[in-house]
């Protein structure tokens, strides 16, 4: 796609002021990285606090009298036990078990506010529509989505807006900051604590200015936001998973509530239920797992891993150097005989053997504020 | 000394008659990004201009080192292993990769003057 075609985030004209490096990702002209790098904006992150525009995914309302009952046919997770005002991880199945995105919904209260991927989002749009014919499905266009991640986050935004203070993670709340209104949540996606914040199209120029204001606050980009979400253990839709990956071989069953389950209250319901449920009770073939590399090299999505004998055992789904860990980190499947953590095995990276790990993911502590 | 330059981004340093010093440039370093990982090639192993000689990581990406002439290696930067960072402070002078003895000096006529190369940049 050329860049004339690319769409832009309402943050685009602060990206380029910033110095931002603009590449194409998911249709949207997005930076990879300011001048501080992505190594300088990863430790950054870790240390302090980093900002994130993260307007290309897609925000959705649900509207309806069983909005949160009606959408667990599309999810299989307790969507009905999200509380007001908080939120939570979920998976849109396919007829094969496999995982056609994820997500993350929020009850609103009187709807639910539900935010999607990029690259996913019109086919997500549809699946809603056609999925809840009872509910209101509106893709909400006017608004940016900010995300500021750190250990620094909760004090600058206690500045900005003292009553995020008594936020735990995974709370969510509509609320006016600075005159703005905005829909704030404590959560992300670098294993930091942190805050993702819907702001109007026409205030996010300003309000992101507001927060990069802060001694604190650098500007991150895509580079160090996979790296931060790799050492954090987490999930990039279209890499980790996909349409052939089931939540038993992603090793989500934690996003998969005891109620939702074969013995649950309601089991089942959702697309593929039967094969995710077989794959629970038998166990699956594949599991994705941590990988921790010997020496510097790194491996990189697509590293074909195999077992001391020569034989193909998984394959890398990403991979990269961690700036935190000062070492190459990754994820990939292996078949489930190779999952236990401490199993050695064998990356292929230009056809040399490198010795690889299973290990326990997360590889860098997660730091989330539960209060 | 002499220092012409390949459209790789490459620079090459004459440092005796069929003897060059192999580097990166300051503007192939900065497009990409903080260097994490310096694969570099065996002594005494020969290539053709052209070949993959070497391999560069970066935290986003992997990239090679072409030989910027046919030859065959004579010396490699060892400190890159420990501190290839050393590629993005210093590309020009303590971030060199290799040592070439050139089994062809005629090629070193197809390089890029500073002038040429600075061309390709605009």
């Amino acid at each position: 796609m050329s860049d004339e075609n690319l769409l832009q985030t309402p943050l685009h004209d602060l990206h380029l002021e910033l110095g931002g490096k603009m590449v194409g990702f998911a249709g949207y002209s997005m930076p990879v990285q300011y001048p501080l790098g992505i190594m300088g904006e990863h430790k950054h992150t870790r240390a302090k606090a980093g900002l994130f525009d993260v307007s290309h995914m897609g925000q959705v309302s649900v509207r309806g009298t069983n909005a949160s009952l009606d959408f667990e046919k599309l999810v299989p997770v307790d969507v009905a036990g999200i509380e007001p005002m908080t939120q939570r991880y979920a998976l849109f199945t396919n007829e094969n078990g496999g995982i056609d995105d994820d997500l993350m919904i929020s009850n609103a209260g009187d709807h639910l506010f539900v935010v999607v991927n990029a690259a996913c989002k019109d086919q997500d749009l549809a699946r809603m529509k056609a999925g809840l014919p009872d509910c209101e499905v509106s893709a909400i266009t006017n608004r940016a989505l900010l995300a500021i991640q750190g250990p620094a986050a909760a004090s600058v935004m206690a500045r900005i807006a003292p009553e995020t203070a008594d936020m735990v993670f995974m709370d969510w709340r509509p609320m006016v900051i600075e005159g703005i209104d905005c829909f704030i949540g404590r959560a992300g996606y670098t294993g930091e604590d942190g805050f993702e914040i819907s702001v109007p199209n026409e205030n996010a120029d300003a309000f992101a200015r507001r927060l990069l204001a802060e001694d604190d606050v650098e500007p991150i980009g895509l580079g160090a936001r996979d790296s931060l979400r790799l050492e954090a253990g987490l999930c990039l839709y279209g890499h980790d998973l996909d349409e052939t990956t089931t939540p038993v071989e992603a090793s989500l069953l934690w996003a998969m509530q005891k109620v939702r389950r074969a013995d649950g209250e309601r089991a089942g319901g959702f697309p593929g239920a039967d094969i995710i449920f077989k794959q629970l009770a038998e166990g699956a073939t594949r599991k994705r797992v941590g990988l921790s590399i010997d020496g510097r090299a790194p491996v990189r999505e697509g590293a074909e891993l195999q077992d001391g004998d020569g034989n193909t055992i998984g394959q890398v789904t990403s991979g990269g150097f961690g700036p935190t860990l000062e070492a190459p980190v990754a994820m990939g499947y292996v078949s489930t005989e190779y999952a236990k953590v401490g199993t050695k095995i064998i990356a292929l990276v230009r056809n040399r053997e490198i010795a690889v790990t299973v290990a326990k993911m997360p590889m860098v502590e997660q730091r989330y504020h539960r209060g | 000394m002499s220092i012409k330059y390949t459209v790789d981004h490459e620079w090459v340093k004459l440092e005796a008659d069929d003897i060059v010093l192999v580097g990166i440039t300051n503007h192939a370093q900065e497009q990409l990004g903080d260097v994490v990982f310096v694969e570099l090639p065996e002594i005494e192993s020969t290539f053709q201009q052209g070949d993959d000689i070497s391999v560069i990581e970066s935290v986003k990406a992997a990239s090679e080192l072409k030989a910027p002439v046919s030859g065959s290696i004579v010396a490699v930067n060892d400190v890159l292993a420990d501190e290839p960072n050393i590629v993005n402070d210093d590309p020009l002078e303590a971030g060199w990769f290799c040592r070439i003895k050139l089994s062809d000096t005629t090629e070193l006529d197809s390089l890029l003057d500073e002038d040429a190369y600075n061309a390709t940049l605009d």
